[in-house]
């Protein structure tokens, strides 16, 4: 017995020992520094290499670009660029303005720009950001493995503060497309010394990098030399890890984070994240939509018919109030209105809820044979609403549709890039830039990047061409929204809603504010006078 | 049962431990006294009756509720309970008593295979092993140790969608099956460790070892004098393993690999409602009230038996 | 008994090598597109994929490799995830988290389930023992999460007592709650294990001899009912342990642990082969030590069994 208290007393107190040693921290800093909600990135914090949402959201506090989205309308101002000049919409000529530089103090010129728009376009450095280069004019000669050029003969310094970029087409909105972070300037220290840059990040942004543990948190302090117009006002940014977004909006409301990028869905029912954020609950109109792709390689989805009849079939609005309480946007197009060039009710009848109709288009086209299955994610958090348009489109067209999960994206991605899906598939799309361009070239040009249904009309692809030539925005616009129009009467992708941006405070920020685009604007984040 | 003609030669010496209870040399033998005993005993009606509720339950759901557990009116979502829907509505509108009548066939299916299944490979392993001991013992132990070594997630997403290809319709009986299947392969090393353990106290106590000086078979010492012995660690282990199962299975769903659509168990249902257990706590709560009187139910027949299997039992 | 633990160790050899291939060809294996989603919306360029491939070796058979992989591994080069981050020190500062998770929960379910198996056993059918059977049951049936969001809930965005998420540096303080969580389904069984051994010692000779000579009923408890009741427990509890430290996925998500649980099923779910069998070589290697640990206590927690 004296035996056993012994080892069971000397296993406690190891225990107690083990799990005390380490815990609780200095709280001075923690007063000036507001803690983000966050998530490991997927790559190193390169923006050429960078196209998720948590890798960008440190380079956007990181780096400034040519020119930056206004936090509330999205319009785009000149930031870095002092002026972004042109005659054919094919050769640009920019301007950047004097006195900005990098964290480490040399200057940003326009050597800066070019060496990285050239870096994330060469193909043997495998950026995840390299088709946002491909428009550029010499890309095909630097994109394969083994590139035949070493630069872009599109890209050409004319002086330190000047250089001109050449397309191979005419693209009337390329300047409202350069605050994406893929543009961003690279500091001489990238290219020379890669890992030193990878472990310790140098912009030429608001915050300077000061730490990051894998898995745990990155850490940003301001940078006082920072030359944009409007300058950073907290002391530090904490970007903490989360697993759990229920998690992270616990800890805003008891004051252990002070800002979550996103509010879980089940707080969005009832509009009780309103009530229990407060002052500290936003939203605003943002780029990202959801929608149904449909495999047109499956002889069963030939018929537009049948498509249509599945989209009148989906009960958009109930489903919008019920799963998001009434927060999302019940499609209307495949653009959103926070996009230049937006067009409402550009889908009609075709994306309203009408059982009759539905049944009526699904008869005419000579029914569906065999079960209908939905396929997302289950770690992306789909299953609520796939379940419920897959209950909404069986009980209104009477046909077995079934939601047929898949564990992860990479699978869903695996499954998309080898034209594998035996039915719909869900389909998120974040706008790059606040253009109604950005829903439409990259999704259903005849072999695009992400056009995942095997779509291919020569009228759209013509279309699109045409409204990139255009002379003026306002009728590049005018091109985007008709061909748009074009699309959705043969709908390969099956519209359902747009999400706002939503973001929530803690009592102790002042402010903290998303744009549009659903990137945090660093310079906006103010915190509570203490008291 | 009657003895193998085998053993019926060392029917009586290997009894060395159980003299002093006159019970065990009742005729008929050690099963047929096993199942007197527990004739006696109130715990295990009771917990008969319960599970037989539930088989009823499982095989013919429409006695029980008219209401198809796919029909959801998402107008209704999260309703309360009420005369309309006697244990309210889920996220989706549908009725929560009606899918959960229907999820107790999957439930039970995959409950209580997965809990023989693993008893079974990982009690007779454990047994083989802590009996014969050298190095049968350290090969199967060691083999264990390789399963024991996967973590669960990863085993069950690459068995299930190297038989599933993803997004695919699966027949539900194939589903169970390949459910179970996992689960077994994924758990047996733990019912493995815990009879060997059991095995190999009882492999030196007196009783056994008189039993083999006195010339007793191997089979018979093994399942006429140890097993009886080891049961009681295995049979707990089991009836409560058997509530940690139907959570697994809710894990593989969970993850989009387990039971779906069309197919509802219980473990579904909890795992479709974890998001809004605050928001809609009926959807949670019901499912694991089942599962709470169906787990007990299953410990308590454990325990019945257990008793009536022991052999110094009164 | 020293032959008995170096034949043991002896025998982890072929063990790991068996487990960490397995592990690892399952991980490459389970997708013939190993680059799919990595590239966001888009499929990857073939020269990313081409980098990746030579990183990772993917063009030489899986033996290859694998002997590559563990070329690497016994230099103590874990590799590298997709992202650039070296899995060691993903792991260095995952892992110590996970051991105190894992403790703290070890030491709440040895302590709250063998006291209530006690305290269930020795006063037999009754009461009490009804009171400890229904409420283990409860805690087996209500899933992990709900326990776990349901006490966060209320301890901590209601009551304010415990902190919602768990700090990166974890005191034992902070590990009591989620501890509980994680231990709450093992301290059912060891309760009703506890208790299942003790009311079948109560029969055996040696408790009746021991009543018999006059022991004190405390003494026959303590000593020599609960010291051969303890086997089985300690059998699961030792193997337990093996489970704990390989990471708790739910309980670590709920208060946001940052401990190795998550990570391999982060791993798992992107595919980041090297975090997952990195961290599977890991547990592999600890899972047999506490298997070869909870055999050697055998011997010494029953003198009646020998290792030859």
């Amino acid at each position: 017995m004296r035996r056993w208290a012994t080892a069971v007393a000397a296993a406690l107190a190891l225990a107690l020992l083990v799990a005390a040693c380490g815990g609780g921290g200095g709280d001075e800093q923690s007063a000036q520094t507001v803690g983000i909600e966050w998530g490991e990135p997927e790559n190193p914090l390169i923006p050429g290499n960078t196209t998720e949402q948590n890798g960008g959201d440190v380079i956007d506090a990181l780096f400034a670009g040519l020119v930056k989205y206004d936090v509330d309308t999205g319009q785009p101002s000149n930031e870095v660029a002092d002026a972004i000049t042109t005659t054919d919409n094919r050769t640009f000529t920019i301007r950047i303005r004097p006195g900005w530089t990098f964290h480490d103090g040399t200057p940003v010129t326009s050597q800066s720009f070019v060496d990285s728009w050239n870096w994330t376009a060469a193909g043997p450095n495998a950026a995840g950001a390299q088709s946002f280069m491909e428009k550029i004019d010499g890309y095909d000669e630097v994109s394969p493995e083994v590139p035949t050029a070493p630069t872009m003969r599109g890209l050409r310094v004319v002086d330190p503060q000047t250089f001109t970029v050449t397309l191979e087409q005419p693209f009337t909105i390329f300047p409202l497309t350069l605050g994406y972070s893929a543009y961003y300037p690279m500091p001489q220290r990238f290219f020379t010394d890669r890992a030193g840059y990878e472990a310790a990040p140098v912009g030429n942004g608001e915050f300077r990098f000061e730490s990051r543990t894998p898995n745990q948190n990155l850490v940003l302090v301001r940078n006082d030399q920072y030359a944009g117009s409007v300058k950073p006002q907290v002391q530090r940014l904490d970007f903490r890890v989360y697993s759990e977004l229920q998690t992270s909006y616990d800890d805003v409301l008891s004051g252990n984070l002070d800002h979550v990028r996103q509010v879980p869905p089940a707080a969005l029912t009832g509009d009780r994240w309103r009530t229990d954020l407060g002052a500290g609950a936003h939203q605003k109109e943002g780029l990202v939509t959801d929608s149904l792709g449909v495999p047109l390689y499956d002889p069963r989805f030939a018929n537009p018919l049948v498509r249509q009849a599945i989209s009148m079939s989906i009960d958009r609005q109930t489903i919008t109030q019920q799963i998001f309480g009434g927060v999302y946007r019940p499609a209307t197009g495949y653009a959103t209105s926070a996009a230049d060039g937006y067009v409402p009710n550009q889908c009609g009848e075709l994306c309203t809820f009408d059982p009759q109709r539905a049944r009526q288009l699904l008869a005419q086209a000579g029914g569906f044979a065999g079960p209908l299955t939905l396929t997302a994610n289950s770690d992306g958090g789909h299953d609520p609403y796939m379940e419920a348009v897959a209950t909404s489109i069986r009980q209104t067209l009477g046909i077995d549709a079934r939601y047929a999960p898949v564990p992860s994206f990479s699978e869903q991605r695996r499954l998309a890039n080898a034209q594998q899906f035996t039915g719909l598939f869900r389909n998120g799309w974040q706008g790059d830039y606040p253009s109604i361009e950005t829903f439409l070239t990259q999704l259903y040009r005849t072999g695009a990047s992400s056009n995942d249904y095997g779509y291919a009309n020569p009228a759209v692809d013509a279309a699109l061409s045409q409204a990139d030539q255009a002379p003026t925005t306002q009728a590049a616009n005018a091109g985007y929204a008709a061909a748009e129009r074009t699309i959705l009467a043969d709908m390969p992708n099956i519209p359902l809603w747009s999400r706002p941006v939503i973001y929530g405070n803690s009592a102790r920020v002042a402010e903290a504010e998303h744009n549009p685009l659903n990137r945090q604007d660093t310079t906006t984040y103010r915190l509570n006078p203490q008291g | 049962m009657t003895e193998p003609l085998l053993h019926a030669g060392t029917a009586r010496p290997g009894d060395a431990g159980e003299e002093a209870d006159p019970d065990v040399e009742h005729p008929g033998g050690f099963w047929s006294d096993a199942w007197r005993r527990l004739r006696g005993r109130p715990l295990f009606w009771v917990a008969s009756a319960i599970i037989l509720v539930l088989l009823v339950m499982a095989v013919f759901p429409s006695l029980f509720t008219a209401v198809d557990p796919r029909a959801a009116d998402l107008a209704g979502s999260g309703a309360t309970p009420g005369p309309d829907a006697p244990l309210g509505r889920d996220l989706q509108g549908r009725d929560v008593y009606a899918r959960a009548i229907y999820g107790a066939g999957p439930t039970l299916a995959v409950g209580v295979l997965a809990t023989l299944g693993t008893v079974l490979l990982g009690a007779l392993a454990g047994l083989l092993g802590g009996y014969r001991g050298g190095w049968p013992d350290s090969l199967l132990s060691r083999f264990a140790e390789v399963f024991a070594g996967l973590p669960f997630v990863l085993g069950g997403i690459v068995i299930l969608t190297t038989y599933n290809p993803p997004g695919q319709l699966v027949g539900e009986s194939r589903l169970v099956v390949q459910v179970v299947a996992t689960i077994v392969v994924l758990s047996w090393p733990m019912a493995m460790r815990i009879m060997r353990a059991a095995t190999i106290t009882a492999r030196d106590q007196d009783y056994v070892r008189a039993a083999r000086a006195l010339g007793a078979g191997r089979l018979r010492v093994v399942f006429r004098h140890i097993l009886p012995n080891t049961l009681a660690p295995v049979l707990v282990y089991a009836t409560i393993q058997l509530g940690a199962f139907i959570g697994a299975e809710a894990t593989l769903s969970f993850l989009g690999i387990g039971l779906k659509d069309p197919v509802v168990s219980w473990g579904v249902m909890i795992a479709e409602s974890q998001d809004r257990v605050a928001q809609i706590p009926h959807a949670i709560l019901f499912p694991a009230g089942f599962l709470v009187v169906t787990v007990l139910a299953f410990v308590m027949l454990g325990d019945a038996v257990r008793d009536a299997l022991d052999p110094r039992g009164r | 008994m020293g032959r008995y633990t170096l034949r043991r160790l002896l025998q982890l050899v072929p063990v790991f090598l068996g487990t960490t291939f397995i592990v690892y060809a399952l991980v490459w294996g389970l997708s013939d597109d190993p680059f799919a989603g990595k590239c966001g919306q888009r499929e990857c360029s073939p020269a990313y994929i081409a980098t990746m491939t030579e990183r990772y070796n993917l063009d030489d058979n899986i033996l290859v490799q694998y002997l590559k992989y563990l070329g690497a591994l016994l230099t103590g080069d874990f590799g590298q995830t997709f992202s650039g981050t070296e899995v060691s020190s993903l792991i260095a500062t995952a892992y110590p988290v996970t051991i105190r998770l894992a403790l703290v929960a070890l030491l709440i379910e040895a302590v709250i389930g063998i006291l209530a198996g006690i305290v269930s056993g020795v006063r037999g059918r009754g009461f009490v023992d009804s009171l400890v059977l229904v409420s283990t049951l409860f805690l087996i049936s209500l899933p992990v999460f709900v326990t776990g969001l349901v006490l966060k809930q209320v301890l901590g965005v209601e009551l304010g007592i415990i902190r919602t998420s768990v700090p990166n540096d974890p005191s034992f303080g902070d590990l009591l709650v989620p501890g509980f969580v994680l231990g709450s389904l093992s301290m059912a069984y060891v309760a009703r294990l506890t208790r299942t051994s003790l009311v079948e010692n109560a029969r055996a000779d040696f408790v009746r001899t021991a009543v018999a000579k006059g022991l004190t009923h405390r003494r026959v408890v303590g000593v020599h009912m609960l010291r051969n009741s303890l086997i089985p427990v300690v059998t699961f509890l030792g193997t337990d342990l093996g489970a704990l430290m390989g990471g708790a996925i739910v309980t670590e998500g709920v208060f946001n642990i940052r401990g190795i649980g998550g990570l391999v099923f982060r791993g798992i779910l992107q595919q980041d082969t090297a975090t997952v069998v990195g961290i599977v070589v890991l547990l592999v290697i600890v899972y047999l030590v506490a298997n070869l640990v909870v055999d050697l206590l055998y011997a010494v927690l029953d003198p009646r069994i020998r290792y030859d």
